[in-house]
């Protein structure tokens, strides 16, 4: 039996014997048994999948996970998480610890009567029937096999009703292996206005796999940042879906890779409806041995005439030994639209290098504030001046450490 | 201050610098003027640590220290400054910021802490007014979208700010209109001192009716072919370079 299979049959045999204690109100019951027949049928994918060619799920596959206790002490786990990062924590947030929401960590104060925001096993015993039609509907547990798994599993999250801005920040203790397995599902009403930030700052040593699936109803503005720091092995996968008219969308990604780290972005943007326009602009950092790939498909169907794309992904590659993948994608199936895509992949240049150098800067410090430089692009795309700050720092942060680190190791 | 011995220098095994011989002392401003291509910006760059050249031959002493074997930024931080023919633009870092960082670190190998805020702003400020600077364009992305004449006196507001030893000028003057040319030259007279020295790369005897120079050179073909005073520039403009060519050809056969 290979392993693939084998681990299949280990999250099958833990599914049979926890599913019992699950939370949710009845009807979660059927999800869950659906998602994990599609995940048996599914089973994990491989690199003859088109859509995993560049990422071998196989290291995640020697660990037999379980899904994780809620921790017994809530404050021990941020310290070391607060330790590893420099976050500050926002006034409003959903703190979850092991996937387990930490009421003492959260706070939630302003906007919790109104129903805005709320755990999801709270959820379940407040406004079980609100959730019916949205949870699992959006993002594919039939197609997905890790949307599937989440599905299958899920015993907390979060729910937030009407929201404007979110933050969504993942991070982990230094050094320690554990798998977190995210599915995100956000639904724009008509004329509503969204914008959703996702900060993946795992341990070097974790595995991040997730899915943000997005339903964009007429008018409404969607805005989705990805910032990727941190993880062993990332997968994230960002799915718009443009079903009404006139809805602007803009997806902007940027991710930092080094040593073996292997960080894989995908996007897709359906256009169904008219005159739909969507920004995409991704941008890599690859350093050490890493490894990146960037997967955009643009498709505009039938349905959608007067639709306006541009997609963009830029690349830096910073060691010799760092690669990427890179595949956009545009699929066309109306004549009356204005699409562009194009993607690039270089070094630092030398010519600014040189020039910074001659005022004095030396050679790591220039090396560090041009590719600084390079991802302030998708920094200074940030409209909310505190998350902009925040974000940016942790970037420069993620990015001294690199350039430190190796000139210790040199 | 400098002294270059016999220098030759090239790309891509190509020989662009053939032999320069050329003594700097402190204080003393010389002009280098020649027809395009015949390598004053590869001197320039040579002597700044530019490693797309690579040297064939000859030395250079930088205050009884071999040049050449300092990275560009140990020359950069022993007080050698290059204002370039082609500033770089660097989309997403600002003038500001990197003035601070190099300020910071030219002043970390002088032993000399780094500067504050406070006194980084004054010291800018009280540059910015030698070059007429505007503001504005110190916040944005170093020289990108600049005008010709706003990359130009971007690098002399630098060289005020960095305040270097030896200045190398690679043609400061073009692109710049007259009432521009008359500021970024009065800016650079106003940093001649007994202490600093500098080379000014030009193809007009107008910048040099601003900058008088003590000395000025003739490069043609990767040599320097005539040498004399500030009168040589003039009989330059007059004669053009058809001139000096004779003098090129003759050289060799009187150093063999
Ligand atoms: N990196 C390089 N690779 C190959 N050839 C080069 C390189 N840099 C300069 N050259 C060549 O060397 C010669 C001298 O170039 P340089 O830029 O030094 O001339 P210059 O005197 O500054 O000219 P100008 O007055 O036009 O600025 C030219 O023929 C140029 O094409
Ligand atoms: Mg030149």
């Amino acid at each position: 039996m290979n392993q693939a299979v084998a681990e299949k049959d280990h999250y099958l045999s833990v599914f049979d014997r926890s599913e019992q204690g699950g939370a949710g109100p009845p009807w979660v019951r059927p999800l869950r048994h659906e998602a994990i027949s599609r995940f048996a049928v599914l089973g994990f994918p491989t690199t003859k999948d088109e859509e995993w060619k560049y990422t071998s799920v196989s290291p995640i596959l020697q660990f037999p996970f379980r899904p994780a206790p809620p921790p017994s002490e809530e404050g021990a786990a941020i310290a070391a998480v607060e330790r590893a990062t420099a976050i500050d924590l926002p006034p409003d947030r959903l703190v979850f610890v092991n996937g387990h929401y930490a009421p003492k960590l959260s706070s939630v104060r302003g906007v919790r009567e109104r129903l805005k925001a709320l755990s999801l096993r709270d959820a379940f015993g407040a406004a079980p029937d609100s959730l019916k039609p949205h949870l699992a509907r959006y993002a594919d547990y039939r197609a997905h096999a890790f949307v599937a798994l989440n599905t299958a599993f899920m015993v907390d999250g979060a729910y937030l009703h009407v929201p404007v801005t979110v933050v969504e920040a993942y991070f982990g203790a230094p050094d320690t292996v554990y798998f977190t397995n995210g599915v995100t599902e956000i639904v724009a009403g008509e004329g509503a206005v969204v914008d959703h930030y996702k900060l993946v700052q795992e341990s070097d040593a974790a595995f991040h796999v997730a899915t943000q699936q997005a339903r964009l109803e007429r008018n409404a503005n969607f805005v989705s940042h990805l910032i990727l720091l941190g993880g062993g092995l990332v997968r994230n996968d960002v799915n718009a879906v443009l079903d009404g008219e006139g809805v602007e969308c803009a997806l902007n990604g940027l991710f930092l890779a080094a040593d073996d780290q292997h960080v894989d972005s995908h996007t897709r943007i359906d256009h169904v409806k008219p005159h739909g326009c969507s920004r995409e602009l991704y941008k890599g950092i690859l350093n050490g041995k890493a490894r990146g790939v960037f997967s955009g498909k643009i498709y505009v169907h039938k349905s959608a005439p007067k639709t306006d794309a541009k997609q963009t992904n830029k690349n830096l590659l910073l060691s010799e030994q760092a690669l990427i993948d890179t595949k956009p994608q545009l699929e066309i199936h109306n004549n009356d639209v204005k699409c562009t895509h194009g993607s690039t992949i270089g070094q630092l240049d030398q010519d600014a290098l040189f020039y910074l150098r001659a005022r004095g800067i030396g050679l790591e410090e220039a090396r560090e504030l041009l590719t600084h430089a390079f991802a302030s692009e998708i920094i200074r795309g940030i409209k909310v001046a505190a998350i902009r700050d925040q974000l940016d720092r942790t970037v420069r942060t993620s990015l001294g450490n690199q350039f430190r680190a190796k000139e210790r190791g040199s | 201050m400098l002294e270059i011995k016999n220098l030759h220098a090239g790309a891509a095994s190509k020989p662009i610098l053939r032999g320069i011989n050329l003594r700097v002392r402190a204080g003393e401003v010389h002009a280098i003027m020649g027809p395009n291509g015949s390598g004053k910006s590869t001197l320039a760059h040579v002597l700044s640590g530019r490693e797309t050249y690579g040297v064939t031959a000859g030395e250079v002493i930088y205050e009884g220290k071999n040049l050449l074997e300092m990275s560009p930024e140990e020359r950069a931080q022993e007080g050698i400054f290059l204002a370039f023919q082609y500033p770089v633009e660097i989309p997403g870092v600002s003038t500001t910021y990197v003035l601070k960082a190099a300020l910071n670190a030219v002043r970390k190998h002088r032993g000399l802490e780094e500067l504050d805020a406070m006194d980084f702003l004054a010291l800018v400020k009280e540059k910015m007014k030698l070059v007429e600077m505007d503001q504005e364009l110190l916040n944005r992305s170093i020289n990108d979208g600049f005008s010709g004449g706003e990359k130009k006196r971007n690098e002399i507001f630098q060289m005020a700010v960095l305040d270097p030893k030896l200045a190398i000028l690679d043609e400061t003057d073009s692109g710049l209109d007259i009432d521009a040319l008359k500021i970024v030259a009065g800016g650079v007279n106003a940093l001649r001192s007994e202490e600093r020295a500098m080379i000014v790369i030009t193809h007009y005897q107008r910048l040099l009716n601003y900058i008088v120079p003590d000395f000025v050179h003739v490069l043609y073909d990767g040599r320097i072919v005539k040498s004399g005073g500030k009168d040589l520039a003039e009989e330059l403009e007059a004669k053009g370079y058809d001139w000096v060519k004779e003098g090129g050809k003759a050289a060799p056969e009187a150093s063999a």
